[in-house]
This record gives C-alpha cells, sequence and structure tokens, in this order.
C-alpha cells in the first residue's frame, strides 16, 4: 500500500502541523498536547464547543473549527480517541465562563476518555455538558452491542450546535439543540474497499473485487454483512431505506439529505447516490430542504459513502443556514 | 520471592516488552474484530511508562503502579488508555503505601483492578473483552493467597494461567461489548485483543518474580 507519508509514527504529527499552517487564519495549533483551536477563542460570553476522536476522519474534526462551528478540536491517534490530557487542555483554551459541550461519538474509547476529561473540567471549575452523537442505525440490536455509533450525523451536530453557541445560547440550551439534532439524525454506511491504517500497513479488513460491506462505522470496522456488489441505486436504496424507517419519516416532512465520501469515493459517484436517495424522499412525499456532498467524515482511503438523513424544524434550518466559517465548511461570511 | 518495588519496576519493563514483542500480533488480532489499533497504542503507553519510571523512580510498588495508571491514561487513548489506567489505579490504591506485596493483598490488588475495568467499561464475563481474563485471573488469585501455603509466586502463576485460559476462551464468544460488538455473530472464532493484552500483562508478572 502506497501513502504519501513520511513516517507512520508521525502522520498526525505532521498532518496537524500542516493544516496549521494552511489555515492560520483560522486556527491555532497547540503540538503538546494536540488540539486545534479557534482563533479568538476563548470567544467572551460563548458556551465553547469541543469535539475529538481518532484522527483519519479528515476534515472532521479539526476542520470544522471556526466561526460558527468548534472551539476546539482534539485529534488521537489514527482511530484511537485522544487522552485526557488533550482534552482538558483544549477545554480550558476555549472556556469563557459561560461553559463547554463536549460532542463525542459513541464509540467506547471515546466515551471513556472524554467522560475522564468532564471529571476534571469539572473539578477545575469549568461546567461541562456533553452530546452523545449515536446516528448509525447499521447497528441493530444496541442491548448487546456497545450501543449505536456516531458517524455522519456528527457534522450535522456540530454545525447546528455551534450555530446555536454562536447566536448566544446558554450551556444547557446549546447541549439540548446538540441532542435534539442527534435524536432526528440517522446514518447508515457502505464500503467498497477497505482503508489500511498507517502504521498497521495492511487493509483493515478483507474485501473480496465483487464484494462490498454494508453498515461500516467510520474506523475501518468491519459492518454488520458482507453482499455481493450491486449498483449505486441498489446500494442507495439499501443504506436509504433503514435510515428513514428508523426516522419514521412520512409526507410532508422537511429534511435534510447528507451524502458522505469515505474518502476514496470521486464525487461524481456521490452524486449519483445523491440522485438517487432525493427521488426515495421525493416518493415518500417528504421535501429535501437542505443538502450536503461531499467527504466530510471520511475513514482513510476508503471507497464507499454514508447517506444521513435529519428531520428539519425551522429553527434546525434557520441554524443550519446561519454563517459558518471553518477549513471544511463556509457560507453566509 | 519478595515483592518490592523492583518487582514492580521489573514487571512494568516486562510488559513493555512484551507489548514490543506482541504488537504485531496484537494489531492483527484487532485488524479482524476491530480497529487494527491495539498492539499500536499498548506499545506506545508501555514504551512511556518506562521512561516516567525512570524519571520519577517510585519507591513503593503502589507509586510504580499509579505511576503507571497515569501514563497509560495520557498515553494509550481509545477504551484501552482508560481501563488499563483504572486497573492500575485502583491496584495502586489497594497496596497503598507497603514496601512488600504478601499473598493476600496481591489477590485483593487484583480483585481491585478487575473491579475498576468493570466500574469503567461495564463489561460482564461472557461478553468477550478484557474482563474475560481479568475475572478468572482474580478467582485463580484469590483461591491460590486463601490457601495458607500460598505464595506471592503461586498467586502470580495462578493468575497469568487463568487469564491466558480466559483470553483463549473468548476465541468462540460473540461480543457483546467494545468496538467488536458491531460485528454480531462474525466476532466469533477471534480472540479478543484486550484480553490478549491482559494475559500478557500478567504473565510479565510472573516473570519478573521468577
Amino acid at each position: 500500500m502506497k501513502k504519501l507519508i513520511n513516517d507512520p509514527r508521525s502522520v498526525v504529527d505532521e498532518s496537524v502541523e500542516g493544516f496549521g499552517l494552511a489555515h492560520a487564519g483560522l486556527v491555532t495549533v497547540t503540538a503538546d498536547p494536540k488540539y486545534v483551536t479557534r482563533k479568538d477563542a476563548p470567544v467572551a460570553g460563548k458556551v465553547g464547543l469541543v469535539s475529538g476522536g481518532g484522527s483519519g476522519h479528515e476534515p472532521l474534526h479539526a476542520g470544522f473549527v471556526g466561526l460558527g462551528m468548534l472551539d476546539a478540536a482534539v485529534p488521537g491517534a489514527v482511530f484511537t480517541s485522544p487522552t485526557p490530557d488533550q482534552i482538558l487542555p483544549a477545554t480550558l483554551a476555549v472556556s469563557s465562563g459561560a461553559g463547554v459541550v463536549h460532542i463525542v461519538k459513541n464509540y467506547t474509547g471515546d466515551v471513556l476518555n472524554f467522560e475522564t476529561a468532564a471529571e476534571l473540567a469539572q473539578a477545575e471549575g469549568v461546567d461541562i455538558r456533553t452530546v452523545l452523537v449515536n446516528d448509525d442505525v447499521a447497528v441493530e440490536d444496541s442491548l448487546y452491542t456497545a450501543g449505536r455509533r456516531g458517524v455522519g450525523g456528527t457534522v450535522l451536530v456540530e454545525k447546528i450546535a455551534g450555530a446555536a453557541a454562536e447566536r448566544g445560547d446558554s450551556l444547557d440550551a446549546v447541549a439540548a439543540i446538540g441532542d435534539r439534532v442527534n435524536s432526528n439524525v440517522r446514518t447508515m454506511g457502505v464500503a467498497l474497499s477497505a482503508c489500511t491504517v498507517p502504521h498497521a500497513g495492511t487493509p483493515s479488513f478483507d474485501l473480496a473485487d465483487d464484494e462490498i460491506e454494508i453498515g461500516i462505522g467510520i474506523h475501518g470496522e468491519p459492518g454488520r454483512h458482507k453482499i455481493p456488489m450491486e449498483n449505486a441505486d441498489g446500494i442507495t436504496d439499501r443504506l436509504l431505506d433503514p435510515v428513514l424507517s428508523d426516522l419514521g419519516i412520512t409526507g410532508g416532512e422537511k429534511v435534510l439529505l447528507f451524502v458522505n465520501g469515505m474518502g476514496g469515493t470521486p464525487l461524481s459517484e456521490l452524486y449519483i447516490v445523491y440522485r438517487r436517495a432525493a427521488q426515495v424522499i421525493a416518493e415518500r412525499g417528504a421535501a429535501v430542504e437542505r443538502s450536503l456532498v461531499g467527504n466530510y467524515i471520511t475513514s482513510l482511503e476508503m471507497q464507499g459513502c454514508s447517506i444521513s438523513v435529519l428531520r428539519l424544524d425551522d429553527e434546525l434550518t434557520q441554524l443550519w443556514d446561519a454563517p459558518v466559517h471553518t477549513a471544511a465548511l463556509r457560507w453566509g461570511v | 520471592m519478595v515483592l518490592d518495588v523492583k518487582w514492580a519496576v521489573r514487571w512494568l519493563t516486562l510488559c513493555a516488552q512484551a507489548m514490543a514483542e506482541n504488537r504485531v500480533w496484537l494489531i492483527e488480532l484487532d485488524r479482524a474484530i476491530g480497529d487494527s489499533d491495539h498492539g499500536e497504542n499498548m506499545d506506545r503507553g508501555f514504551q512511556a511508562v518506562l521512561e516516567k519510571l525512570a524519571e520519577a523512580q517510585p519507591e513503593t510498588p503502589g507509586a510504580a503502579l499509579k505511576l503507571t495508571a497515569m501514563t497509560l491514561m495520557s498515553k494509550v487513548g481509545g477504551a484501552a488508555g482508560p481501563l488499563y489506567g483504572t486497573a492500575f489505579l485502583r491496584a495502586s490504591t489497594a497496596l497503598g503505601d507497603a514496601a512488600e506485596i504478601d499473598p493476600e493483598r496481591l489477590a485483593e490488588a487484583l480483585g481491585a483492578a478487575r473491579d475498576g475495568i468493570v466500574a469503567r467499561g461495564k463489561a460482564e464475563p461472557g461478553d468477550k473483552t478484557m474482563v474475560d481474563a481479568w475475572t478468572p485471573a482474580v478467582e485463580a488469585a484469590q483461591a491460590a493467597a486463601k490457601d495458607g501455603a500460598g505464595t506471592v509466586l503461586g498467586v502470580l502463576v495462578a493468575a497469568a494461567e487463568a487469564a491466558e485460559a480466559g483470553a483463549v476462551a473468548t476465541d468462540p464468544l460473540v461480543a457483546r461489548k467494545g468496538r467488536a460488538s458491531y460485528l454480531g455473530e462474525r466476532s466469533a472464532g477471534h480472540r479478543d485483543p484486550g484480553a490478549a493484552s491482559s494475559a500478557l500483562i500478567l504473565r510479565a508478572a510472573v516473570g519478573a518474580a521468577a
């Protein structure tokens, strides 16, 4: 496997350093412990938003640091959650006294490390609320698993909660908006190929040329089942059906449709998926009011995509439309 | 054999050695049912432990384990960092500032480590996690310590053997906690990487006392 790297052990350090150089106007990168903060953090009177997780999902999370979205992002090693000794200083760096919201994807490691950091931050006098994102409908039986994973919906939670914090909402209000987005978004993903973690050197799971993996997470972990390759419309239906039924979307509702690339699928193919997904939603009598298509929460160079549907109300739409200025998302400014 | 701070430092050194030697194997186990990072994280974490031990020169076994706990929590990440961090922290608390550990105290510390893992990870025996190595290890350690004739080496050997058997016994299990749980039935037929690394840690404790 060829990779544009210097040394597997310095991938995250060098990548984050480059990110800081490329977006010096937007963010400040702290090298040890590693975290990325909004240039003007802490913003006086504003609730701080901190997210983080394993690296390898770029632009998530550092690409979403900036006006109207995150105040800090904490990158861990590839596919490994960050540690409390990173999360705590990042939290303190963006705390203006109005409290800090941690946006955490529901993976055992992320939950445990953020939980520890939140306890330490509380001990330092910073009020913390945690929004747990668990939008992955591929996890069928949450009683016998670590629960639904946080995947594509994370981007939407970060954008919308970020807008709520930017408009001056209180700590509890920002957390409530984050929870509301999470409970109204569902996602399912597919892999056409596995990805290769730099230090592992071999693909994270085995997939034959004519097979696809349905229900993948974002850490290169295998999904629920392998099935033979199908065409784009067929795969789109397989992903979208469980998303729409779990969400209980009915006629007359408004939604945001998010087709996310896993890193190795061209945008042209993502639009083919979007086309079919939009048709199906229209056939159900719902209206796609907002859309997002692109590589926003990736799995290194994995080929594949995920489809997220968020049920919109007027307030969520307004917050989605609010100005945002980050490395990966920018509008209204 | 006396379990003092020298033993503790030897143990942690052997842990670091075991993680370096088994890095690729643990990555492979994790690749099958997880996300390929366990060997890398454990290796990085225990190398950092060695550096800290050299710097801080702890004076009791408990202090050495506490330093290990803090380092693993801050360097390992993933679920393994907080879980092993909590395990070593609880064991350290159970040992207090004793200069030497007797068999009963040793069994008690192992039990405290296991309880810490259970409290943090909320996994139960049979969930295909490191708890499946620690639970039989603690039971065997307690039985060996109660034996009257129990020696610290006897307790450590009993714990290591039971942990190794416990790790092997995770092979057929279907995971219900941790990242492997997303695989459902497909997680059966693979060893749990956390149970495997737990067995390595307990085996290293024997090596340090032999």
